[in-house]
């Protein structure tokens, strides 16, 4: 099978991260762990010679590939593939943008569950990563250590005695780890408490952003809380910070959300129709607003102010109403002006329905 | 080069890597960079590497000891302490060896620690001399080839498939 076939495949699919179940996933939409990983015998990527990058890239295939058990993961060469095929995998979030728009041999192997990816000559050799969908930060550790033992069978990883896995940059040095967990905090952000919050855990060694979209448009009630350190702790502790802040801030979006039910219901109720409205009747939309207005409607969801569509809908949707989504559902190329109408389309055929397991013919 | 900010000479040279838009370098001369450092450290977020290097570096170093050490240059991929300090990124797995001493400190800025308290690989990742000179010899092998220098590229070549197929090394490397 052709690599495009494959990815068509894919976007006729949804992840496992975006099924909308695990815990607390009415606010955390997922965990993913990564770890940055380097061989021994070849210079970090950036000192790499084309002919290096290009060994590397297939060393790390022939590896992964005699893996048992993993005969089914996609090895995709990312610099064989076209602009819309990049930016369909990032939008993904099974590969970075900085793989997207790098240069050089480099490649992109996908689990086809799509719980974990494994980046070839991003920064690092490989990066390593694993989602699932709701806080289970364990079940994610323990699968990436399991991932990366397999590897670690089949290639010599660069390590230190006293610094541990060696990195490209020095923030990621030790144990590669880097554990984030996404979260929806719409009413934290309508109360104008978010800021505080995220002073508050500052102080904690714990880094907290918020998610962009489509260039650089932010994704407002997305927010992304991981660690800051690598050396100096076992992985299992470095996950166990990021655990132990997550339920604070549900917590508090939690109180936000019955603050804005008790303050002011007629209001909070009316916003959440107008958004869902809008979006089962709009004739052109373009991607931001699309986000802006779901992320209302998923809120409405989980306060019970919307009954008509489940949250598993609406994680997808938040996906597949991406403009490379659009395009490889479509099967072709699309003007700005052509997508927002297909995006209109698009949310007027998958909203109002209760089973969103149709996603995502068109 | 001039200060970014007046006209003295620029001689802090610092390289910001979180910066939405990508890397970006300032230029400052010793008071404006201890007024630019000073700031950094209030707003700015832990990992601020380069400018945490190039306080560290003010705070330890005369300019004469800075330059020596920016010429200081990792024997395997040829990458030299200022090329890291500019761009943030090591070469290769050596430069953690050979600029150890200089690693340290700023480890210890960035994590709090110096020491790996993590996994371990469990078969262990094989000899580092090997592995090392062979980072080093593709990289002579690609500077003859660049220097049309075929007959010592063909050597070199030969050296690394003996390397690669686990044959002993026949000339020991300070490395």
């Amino acid at each position: 099978m052709t690599v495009p076939y494959k990815l068509e495949e894919l976007a006729a699919k949804c992840g496992q991260w975006l099924k909308g179940t695990g815990p607390e996933s009415d606010i955390v939409i997922s965990s993913r762990i990564r770890l940055a990983r380097n061989l021994a015998e070849y210079p970090f990527v950036r000192r790499a010679s084309q002919d290096e990058r290009l060994s590397i890239a297939k060393l790390v295939r022939t590896r992964i590939e005699s893996i048992q058990g993993w005969e089914n993961v996609l090895y995709i060469l990312v610099n064989e593939l076209n602009d819309l095929d990049c930016q369909f995998l990032v939008e993904r979030q099974l590969m970075s943008r900085e793989m997207a728009e790098g240069e050089g041999d480099r490649a992109v192997a996908i689990d086809p569950e799509e719980q974990f990816s494994i980046m070839v000559n991003e920064e690092d050799h490989l990066r390593i990563q694993v989602m699932f969908s709701g806080l289970d930060l364990e079940a994610a550790w323990e699968k990436i250590d399991k991932i990366d033992d397999a590897l670690e069978r089949k290639l010599n990883y660069a390590f230190h005695d006293s610094f541990g896995y060696l990195t490209a940059c020095p923030t990621n040095v030790g144990t590669g780890l880097r554990v984030s967990v996404m979260l929806h905090l719409p009413a934290l952000v309508i109360t104008r408490e978010i800021e505080k919050v995220f002073r508050s855990l500052q102080k904690i060694n714990v880094a907290v952003r918020g998610l962009y979209g489509e260039g650089s448009q932010f994704m407002g009630d997305f927010y992304q809380v991981s660690n800051q350190i690598t050396l100096g702790r076992t992985e299992k502790e470095l996950v166990q910070t990021v655990k132990e802040v997550v339920p604070q801030i549900i917590e508090y979006e939690r109180r936000a959300r019955e603050f804005l039910v008790n303050e002011s219901e007629q209001d909070l109720h009316d916003e959440v129709s107008r958004a869902y409205g809008i979006l089962c009747t709009a004739k052109k939309i373009s991607s931001e607003e699309t986000l802006h207005y779901l992320s209302k409607v998923r809120m409405g969801i989980n306060l019970g102010l919307i009954r008509s569509v489940d949250i598993q809908t609406v994680n997808k949707l938040f996906v597949h109403t991406q403009p490379a989504h659009l395009q490889k559902i479509r099967g072709h190329q699309l003007s700005v002006t052509d997508r927002n109408i297909e995006r209109a389309n698009y949310l007027q055929r998958h909203l109002g329905h209760k089973d969103g397991s149709d996603l995502p013919e068109m | 080069m001039k200060c970014h900010r007046c006209e003295k000479p620029a001689t802090f040279h610092i390289t910001e890597l979180t910066e939405p838009s990508g890397p970006m370098s300032v230029h400052l001369c010793e008071q404006h960079a201890r007024e630019y450092l000073d700031q950094e450290s209030e707003d700015a977020p832990v990992n601020a590497l380069a400018g945490m290097l190039a306080k560290q570096l003010k705070l330890e170093q005369t300019a004469e000891q800075l330059a020596k050490l920016d010429r200081k240059t990792c024997p395997v991929c040829g990458i030299s302490f200022a090329e890291f300090r500019q761009a943030g990124r090591l070469g290769c797995a050596y430069d953690y060896v050979c600029f150890q001493a200089d690693l340290e400190p700023l480890l210890f800025n960035i994590h709090g620690a110096k020491l790996h308290k993590g996994k371990r690989p469990s078969h262990g990742t094989g000899s580092p001399d090997r592995q090392h000179r062979l980072i080093q010899l593709r990289r002579e092998m690609q500077d003859a080839v660049s220097n049309e220098n075929y007959e010592r590229a063909a050597e070199l070549k030969l050296q690394i498939s003996k390397i690669e197929s686990g044959e002993p090394l026949d000339e020991p490397e300070s490395t």
